[in-house]
């Protein structure tokens, strides 16, 4: 279901956005229409949607629009033109009053800076949206300490804000945003200010939290490992404008152009690519209640392998070595029961590459890549894993990527 | 080179003009206006004047004690508060005391909302500031005379001149404790839906709160000093005292009154001052 729906959103900052606009549509750059007309481009022409219960980051550099974007959202900036349609409401069009009762009943928002009231308690903190619609104060605090609970600040309710931690005090800017019980979080590059390690953990913990609360998360961030991590969808943007939008593996398996392929560069792959991605189709197959040893090997011989995966109907049993068949074909067995070897090592396809790596080492055999209904779909070995992870990290060495990306890229600057 | 006279504005004729024009016209509000605050005033003279001396004393030692944080602030402010009664001049320092609380009272009554007001817009701080540098840069002496116009002789128009003189601050300091609250905080605010009136009352005002009792220390202190020069134009208290002295050419008679307006200005100076930053910490 579609939570929010963003279509054509533009905006310009200055007096007289008109004329920038018009020169925007006429294909103007950004610091062109600075230089002549003295106005920014915020966001120009910005369109997605956000599924309910998803987590769509919006992610680019500092000064991509990425920000003014997720304010746009709930109008701390009023868009120049497009509409901002929230469960079914253009938001866009309602008025002062309804647009505040608006943002009480549906946004959540967390802040890059925390942004905590200082001279409130830490409760006092979680419990500020509910306050300000009326709520009694028994009901208001239950719901604030319920918040506190659950991203784990128990004990802390009448600390100020300026005795925690920068982790701890952003945990208190999401128990002000779930306090509410609104249906949409904005979170603007909420984990941003916080050290590496307390920003894995809340990062984690984020994924933990949404699983139980079902938010609709838009996450503003400029990292992209943190939007691969945390995203089910990523919108990528670049000088206001949308430059792809797709999950992570879309994006990163299929740059829409050199500026996605350059943001890119730097991210760890192997945490990105899966099993899937990276598994070799696997043609050659042993047949348990068919092959004899003698056809195993001839089957080998052909695709040069010295080894095959056995199965038998549809699903994946075991794996005979050419060593095992030669013996048992001198031995005059007529079937590989006897020398199937069943330990094998098997991974669901989406495992990261990362894991595939410590595996690929202990495994003699090739990795084998089952879905869960035991389905054989492809193999891994070493070499094809490698292969695909340089293609990928450096795309203009993958030529035939790079054609892909430019006959299946559907927005471009 | 002399300057050419025949380039000359009259603006002394104009202002006067403007001020029998406004007395003509609004003389009877400034009467009515005027009589409001007498009585205002009367009745805080009539209540520091009741005021047993050892009960004042007390207060103050046990006041100084607790803000200032030792015993022995507590005491040194007691013994000054004493040492006015010991030269023979507690009544007028009641008196004086009395001025500057009424003056203060109206000074916040008038200067917090202006202050508010000016932090709300760009538009109105372009009003006001010029306003309050001119109120500020006047010599306080100027404002006798319209206030001697506006309420003849007496405590009204003391009170008068000393408002004028001692509002700038807290506008000013109420206007810059507001803006210095930071915007992500208010926009924080905003993003939760709150309204204007939430926005000042719950995240501002708190906020601006330390840098406001600033505000409310310098318009104290500017009160009590201006309380003193305004008794040439018939506020009875410690100024009298001083201004007697002067045209009598009686030294020591000066000094006590003088010392009793120092001692004044360090107990309520030190007192304002330490509740402003005590709650800035």
């Amino acid at each position: 279901m579609e939570k929010i729906i963003i279509e054509g959103l533009y905006k310009i900052f200055g007096p007289h956005p008109e004329k920038a606009m018009r020169m925007l549509n006429d294909g103007h750059s950004k610091d062109d229409i600075m230089e002549k007309t003295r106005h920014g481009v915020g966001v120009a022409d910005a369109s997605f949607v956000v599924n309910a219960g998803e987590i769509l980051v919006v992610m680019g550099l500092s000064g991509s629009g990425k920000s003014t974007l997720v304010r746009c959202i709930n109008r701390l900036i009023e868009p120049t033109a497009g509409k901002v349609i929230v469960n079914g409401e253009d938001v866009t069009r309602i008025g002062k009053k309804e647009l505040r009762h608006f943002r009480q009943k549906h946004f959540g928002m967390v802040f890059q800076n925390f942004a905590l009231f200082p001279h409130r308690s830490v409760v006092r903190n979680a419990e500020y949206g509910l306050e300000i619609q009326g709520v009694d104060t028994t009901k208001r605090r239950e719901a604030a300490m319920q918040a506190l609970e659950q991203v784990g600040l128990k004990g802390w309710e009448e600390s100020m804000p300026d005795q925690l931690s920068g982790g701890m005090q952003q945990r208190v800017g999401l128990a002000r945003a779930l306090a509410l019980d609104a249906d949409i979080m904005l979170m603007d590059e909420a984990f941003s200010a916080l050290d590496p390690l307390i920003r894995r953990d809340m990062q984690d913990e984020l994924i933990d939290l949404q699983e139980k609360v079902q938010k609709t998360i838009v996450f503003i961030s400029h990292d992209l490992d943190e939007a691969i991590k945390l995203g089910d969808r990523i919108v990528l943007m670049k000088d206001g404008f949308i430059v792809q939008q797709g999950t992570a593996e879309e994006i990163l398996t299929n740059p829409a152009n050199d500026y996605v392929a350059r943001f890119v560069e730097g991210v760890d792959m192997s945490k990105v690519i899966t099993a899937e991605t990276v598994m070799k189709k696997y043609e050659a197959m042993a047949y348990l209640s068919t092959d004899g040893p003698k056809a195993a090997l001839r089957k080998m011989e052909k695709a040069g392998i010295s080894s095959i995966f056995v199965r038998k109907s549809g699903k994946l049993k075991g794996i005979v070595t050419a060593r095992a068949c030669r013996a048992a074909a001198d031995r005059g067995e007529k079937n590989l029961a006897a020398i199937l070897d069943t330990d094998i090592q098997t991974v669901a396809p989406d495992t990261p590459a990362n894991e595939l790596f410590p595996l690929l080492a202990e495994e003699p055999h090739p990795v084998a890549v089952v879905a869960e209904d035991g389905h054989l779909k492809g193999v891994i070995v070493a070499g094809s894993l490698l292969a695909k992870l340089s293609e990928v990290t450096n795309p203009e060495n993958g030529s035939d990527l790079d054609a892909e990306a430019d006959s299946e890229s559907k927005i471009t600057v | 080179m002399k300057f050419p006279e025949n380039i000359n504005i009259p603006l002394d004729v104009w202002v006067d003009r403007a001020m029998d024009w406004v007395l003509n016209t609004f003389g009877g509000f400034f009467d009515a206006l005027g009589t409001l605050i007498l009585y205002f005033m009367l009745y805080i003279e009539k209540f520091f004047l009741w005021l047993p001396w050892p009960v004042l004393i007390l207060g103050v030692g046990i006041l100084s004690w607790r803000v200032l944080g030792s015993w022995w602030s507590g005491v040194s402010m007691a013994a000054m508060l004493f040492f006015i009664g010991v030269l023979g001049l507690w009544e007028l320092g009641m008196m004086t005391l009395s001025l500057v609380v009424a003056s203060v009272i109206i000074s916040l009554a008038i200067g917090i909302p202006l202050g508010i007001a000016m932090a709300s817009s760009n538009r109105m701080q372009g009003i006001i500031k010029p306003l309050l540098d001119g109120m500020q840069t006047m010599p306080s002496f100027v404002y006798l005379i319209p206030a001697l116009m506006l309420f003849g002789l007496g405590k009204v128009p003391a009170l008068f001149a000393t408002i004028i003189y001692a509002v700038p601050p807290v506008i000013r300091l109420t206007n810059v404790g507001i803006r210095e609250v930071s915007a992500s905080v208010i926009e924080a605010a905003h993003a939760f839906g709150s309204s204007y009136w939430q926005i000042l009352f719950k995240v501002q005002l708190p906020l601006a709160r330390p840098t406001i009792l600033v505000g409310v220390n310098q318009t104290t202190m500017m009160a009590l000093a201006m309380v003193v020069i305004a008794s040439m134009i018939g506020a009875k208290g410690l100024g009298l005292e001083v201004l007697l002295a002067i045209n009598r050419i009686e030294v020591g008679r000066g000094f006590e009154a003088g010392l009793c307006i120092v001692f004044m200005a360090i107990i309520i100076d030190r007192i304002t001052f330490a509740m402003a930053s005590e709650k800035k910490q």
